[in-house]
């Protein structure tokens, strides 16, 4: 288990140089390989969990509160798998989809990338936690800007300075922590952290640093510009993994770093944030001049659903709202690529992705539309989706927890997100063509084929809440 | 596990998937191959029918069908055939079949014929589920597979029109279907699971339950159900979505869609709560005053129309709430007269609208005023046109009689003897807006010159797959009237029901 644990970083990190060297034709073979390999070892991981439970391991045999842990538990797992799915499918697609030329710059800082964020669900640690941090923001940043022109270096450069800030708030709230409490690794924070001052700045500021870099409603504002900018497959992984990585750590913090600190009234100020976030978020997703600009505000909404662990994952139906954040989590990772890489075919007609281009897409794009509005299932948590799966155990976690007003922020949200993704569908199915000239070129199967796969496996999610229950309780809900 | 086990468990699988998999391939199949798509949708219709039949005689005898699995934590999905759900999966099965024929005649000429039918596939795959659901959670799945595969067939033609009537569409029905899922979850978290429960409804709610909740649950889910229904004042979509292709037409009003609405209030009120609690709650006469409302105002309106899809439209609102009013009087008398309209209405609003889609596409007539003489020119077309009239005027020896008879006589059992005025007075106003049509088109002079009229098939009136699954239902809508006493007629089936939700 360590050395596989090892391998789920230590493979992307050494394959990263490995395709500088590699060259053009190399490069995209060894992105396969490990995106291949990493689904692999978190597949093992997975079924090594079911058997066992929870692992601490300690890099070299310096344990807390000087070395390195790892720590692998049913939630940590879960998401280095669903990172690893998305990953895989991502690059399969840049490999379909786009140039090799193109694709060079951006095998590097994709494979870092994914070795950061291993690393991140992995560390136990607040401090390591930093580092990937930094890692998985700084290879975020790169990769935006191998889109090139002056659109998406201007929003990579916004990003940048909203990553660093939000780094910078990171460290100091690690900083407070240590010096009140003299140590990093979490399990130990989480029994010496008492209510105070330090404790307080603590938890300002390292949820503020997190809320902007997993652009949570209200600090959101730099994401869908990017979303806009970037490539398709950079986008993908942005929206369906990079953010819930940071969304994660305000999970692990919340509930075993701060459990002394955070109350059921601070727990209530976040989940309003959520319901604030799917509300709005929504309403802005229904206006937006471009497809993937819609998808983006449509983030922003969902991430919303997920804060709503924050007031009900400590209640009397934690189990219930443990798996159902787990299984949206990973729905929404699926069905967010599937979207993207969607609005990725749209966009290699060669027109952009103005909502007018989607006027006759049925016909012209039928794979990729269908791939869409299966994705929109989740959205809009209808069956059979994983989105369905989470929001039937969400909403019965909140009537059982007494806190009925997140079921209907729940169940009205859904019909917030049919808003939006029924006017690209009507779009769609519509019998006219786009106004202005017609598509550059015809766009291949092969493409529609890879948004189709990650939305039936978003749909898969929707059976799936059995075994991820079984997994959060095997390896311990935090 | 045994051959037996596996097979009680398997027939209603096979009932969903005998129109899933056709669903699912023909939307892989060229539009040009015209050939294969019939004969994949020809033969899930046939496999399906076959099922049926074999369920309907073993079920008769005694046996049940459950399969069940655990799908989230602590909550299952149940398939299971019980003589109600069955009596829908006959229904929905038996009239896919028609429309499939129908159908295949109908888009002949349309574009996306593929997409078509196998949107279609799977709102029958999600109707046979909705029938087959063996708790709310499981009846819910279907039933938004349901809103979700009849949204591309309602704006199958792409116009602006279409597209806004879609958006109505969903506007109605998503906002119906929350409400149920809302119902749905508040039960199960108050009540733990609770699978459908002939006779009584589920053990102990009452107890469990406070009455406040009670009322509150119910009302979400009635309301809910009452959208696909069209129950007054949440029926505007249904008039609205005749612009759709006339096969979808016949699934909206007869096969899925607003049955999927009616049968969704019949398991909630039987089977969920049980009558005696609905009426304890004071629960019932509120729900019959609403079926009772929407009998005459949908018959009001239906007068208005002068379009002849539009008044065939408001007829169904009219009509499907017989079978509302049925589940809110109490005895097993006007139960069987509800439950067996859901048949009954099925046979007879499908023959119309086969009847105005061949109208339509023969003759190039929409309006009311255009059909004069059109009985000498599609003698054959206006005769199911007048029997199916006559049926929804409660005619004897028509289907709609046998369901009126049972209402009325079940009405004056339960001490309700006003509903024998408003059920008389719904077919009168049932007559005055069919006889004109049946008269004008009978005994009036033809005009010169139809609207748009296209020879479809020489020697004939029109094109034989217009024509024939029309003479089929109404030779049922007879059928059903005459032989209401046989074994498996509907009126029979719903007897075995009734013994079943009412044991003496």
């Amino acid at each position: 288990m360590p050395a596989l644990a090892a391998a789920l970083v230590v493979v992307p990190l050494a394959a990263a140089p490995l395709a500088v060297l590699l060259g053009r034709r190399g490069a995209l073979a060894v992105l396969l390989a490990a995106g291949i390999g990493l689904t692999g070892c978190a597949a093992v991981l997975l079924a090594g969990l079911e058997a066992g439970g929870t692992v601490r391991h300690a890099i070299g045999g310096w344990g807390a509160p000087l070395g390195i842990v790892w720590r692998v538990d049913g939630l940590s797992a879960l998401l280095i798998a669903a990172s690893a799915v998305v990953g895989l499918g991502v690059a399969v697609y840049a490999a379909i989809a786009l140039p090799r030329a193109a694709v060079r710059g951006a095998v590097p800082p994709f494979l870092l990338l994914l070795a950061g964020l291993n690393a991140l669900f992995l560390s136990a640690d607040v401090f390591n936690l930093y580092i990937t941090i930094e890692l998985v923001s700084l290879a975020a940043v790169v990769l935006a800007a191998t889109a090139g022109g002056g659109a998406a270096l201007t929003a990579a450069m916004r990003y940048l300075l909203v990553a660093q800030a939000g780094s910078l708030c990171y460290l100091l709230g690690v900083g407070f922590l240590y010096a009140a409490f003299g140590t990093l690794d979490i399990a130990m924070l989480g029994e010496r952290v008492k209510p105070g001052a330090p404790a307080a700045a603590a938890l300002g500021l390292m949820t503020v640093a997190l809320f902007a870099k997993a652009a949570l409603f209200p600090l959101h504002g730099w994401m869908p510009a990017l979303q806009g900018a970037v490539t398709t497959p950079v986008a993908a992984l942005m929206s369906a993994i990079v953010e819930l990585a940071f969304l994660y750590i305000l999970v692990r913090l919340w509930f075993e770093v701060f459990p002394a600190v955070t109350g059921p009234e601070t727990a209530a100020l976040l989940g309003g944030l959520g319901a604030a976030a799917v509300a709005w978020g929504s309403l802005v997703a229904l206006r937006q001049p471009r497809l993937r600009l819609l998808v983006a505000y449509s983030t922003v909404a969902q991430y919303g659903y997920l804060l709503l662990l924050l007031p009900l994952g400590r209640t009397a139906a934690a189990a219930d709202a443990w798996t159902g954040v787990v299984v949206l989590a990973i729905a929404h990772a699926f069905a967010k690529a599937g979207m993207f890489l969607a609005a990725g075919a749209l966009l290699a007609e060669g027109r952009g992705d103005g909502m007018d281009r989607l006027y006759g897409a049925g016909r012209r794009l039928p794979m990729a539309m269908l791939a869409l509005a299966l994705c929109g299932l989740t959205l809009m948590g209808l069956p059979p989706s994983g989105g369905f799966t989470a929001k039937w155990l969400l909403a019965g976690a909140a009537l059982t927890a007494g806190q009925w007003w997140w079921a209907v922020v729940l169940l009205a949200g859904s019909l917030l997100a049919a808003a939006y993704v029924f006017t690209v569908l009507s779009r769609a199915l519509s019998e006219d063509d786009p106004p202005g000239p017609a598509a550059d070129r015809p766009v291949g199967v092969a493409r529609q084929a890879v948004p189709m796969a990650f939305a039936l496996a978003s749909l898969a999610m929707g059976a799936a809440a059995g075994p991820v229950a079984a997994l959060l309780a095997r390896g311990g809900t935090p | 596990m045994t051959w037996t086990a596996t097979w009680t468990a398997a027939l209603p699988w096979l009932i969903v998937l005998s129109s899933l998999v056709p669903g699912v391939l023909i939307f892989f199949v060229a539009e040009e191959n015209r050939r294969l798509r019939s004969s994949l949708n020809l033969a899930g219709a046939v496999a399906k029918v076959v099922l049926v039949a074999v369920a309907l005689y073993q079920v008769y005898h005694g046996a049940t069908f459950v399969w069940r699995a655990e799908l989230l934590p602590g909550t299952q999905m149940i398939l299971r055939l019980d003589p109600l759900g069955l009596l829908f999966v006959a229904l929905s099965g038996g009239l896919w079949l028609v429309t499939t024929v129908y159908a295949i005649g109908y888009m002949e000429e349309q574009p996306h014929r593929s997409r078509f039918f196998g949107f279609f596939s799977l709102c029958v795959t999600a109707t046979v589920g909705i029938a087959q659901a063996g708790n709310l959670f499981t009846l819910f799945l279907f039933y938004e597979l349901l809103t979700l595969s009849t949204y591309p067939l309602i704006v199958h033609d792409g116009t602006r029109e279409a597209r806004r009537v879609g958006r109505m569409y969903l506007a109605y029905t998503l906002g119906g279907s929350t409400l149920v899922l809302a119902g749905a979850i508040w039960l199960q978290v108050a009540a733990g699971p609770v699978p459908f429960a002939e006779a009584e409804g589920t053990p102990g709610l009452a107890a469990e339950v406070s009455r406040g909740a009670l009322t509150a649950i119910f009302a979400l889910l009635v309301v809910g159900f009452a959208v696909k229904a069209a129950v007054v004042p949440l029926h505007a979509w249904l008039p609205a979505a005749m612009v759709a292709p006339t096969p979808v037409s016949a699934l909206l009003h007869a096969v899925a869609v607003v049955k999927a609405g009616a049968f969704g209030i019949i398991r909630v009120v039987y089977d969920v709560f049980g009558f005696a609690l609905v009426d304890a709650l004071d629960l019932a006469g509120p729900l019959a005053v609403a079926a009772v409302v929407t009998i005459l105002y949908g018959s009001l309106q239906a007068l208005r129309q002068e379009n002849l899809k539009r008044r065939l439209a408001y007829s169904t609102v009219s009509q499907v709430s017989y079978i509302v009013l049925g589940t809110a009087l109490a005895g097993s008398t006007a139960a069987m007269g509800g439950m067996v309209h859901l048949v009954h209405q099925g046979v007879m609003k499908i023959t119309l609208f086969f009847c105005a889609g061949s109208l339509a596409e023969t003759l190039g007539v929409h309006d009311i005023r255009e059909l004069r003489g059109a009985g000498r020119r599609m003698p054959v077309t206006m005769a199911t046109f007048t029997v199916a009239a006559l049926g929804m005027m409660a005619a004897p020896p028509m289907a709609g009689f046998i369901t009126e008879w049972y209402l009325g006589f079940g009405a004056l059992q339960a001490g309700q003897g006003w509903v024998l005025g408003v059920l008389l007075t719904s077919s009168l106003l049932n007559a005055m807006y069919f006889l004109p049509i049946v008269y004008d088109a009978w005994f009036r002079e033809p005009p010169p010159e139809w609207p748009e009229e296209r020879d479809l098939h020489p020697g004939w009136e029109t094109r034989p797959s217009l024509l024939l699954p029309g003479v089929v239902t109404a030779v049922l809508t007879v059928a059903f009237g005459l032989f209401a006493g046989t074994p498996f007629a509907p009126l029979e089936w719903v007897q075995i029901i009734a013994l079943r939700e009412f044991p003496p």
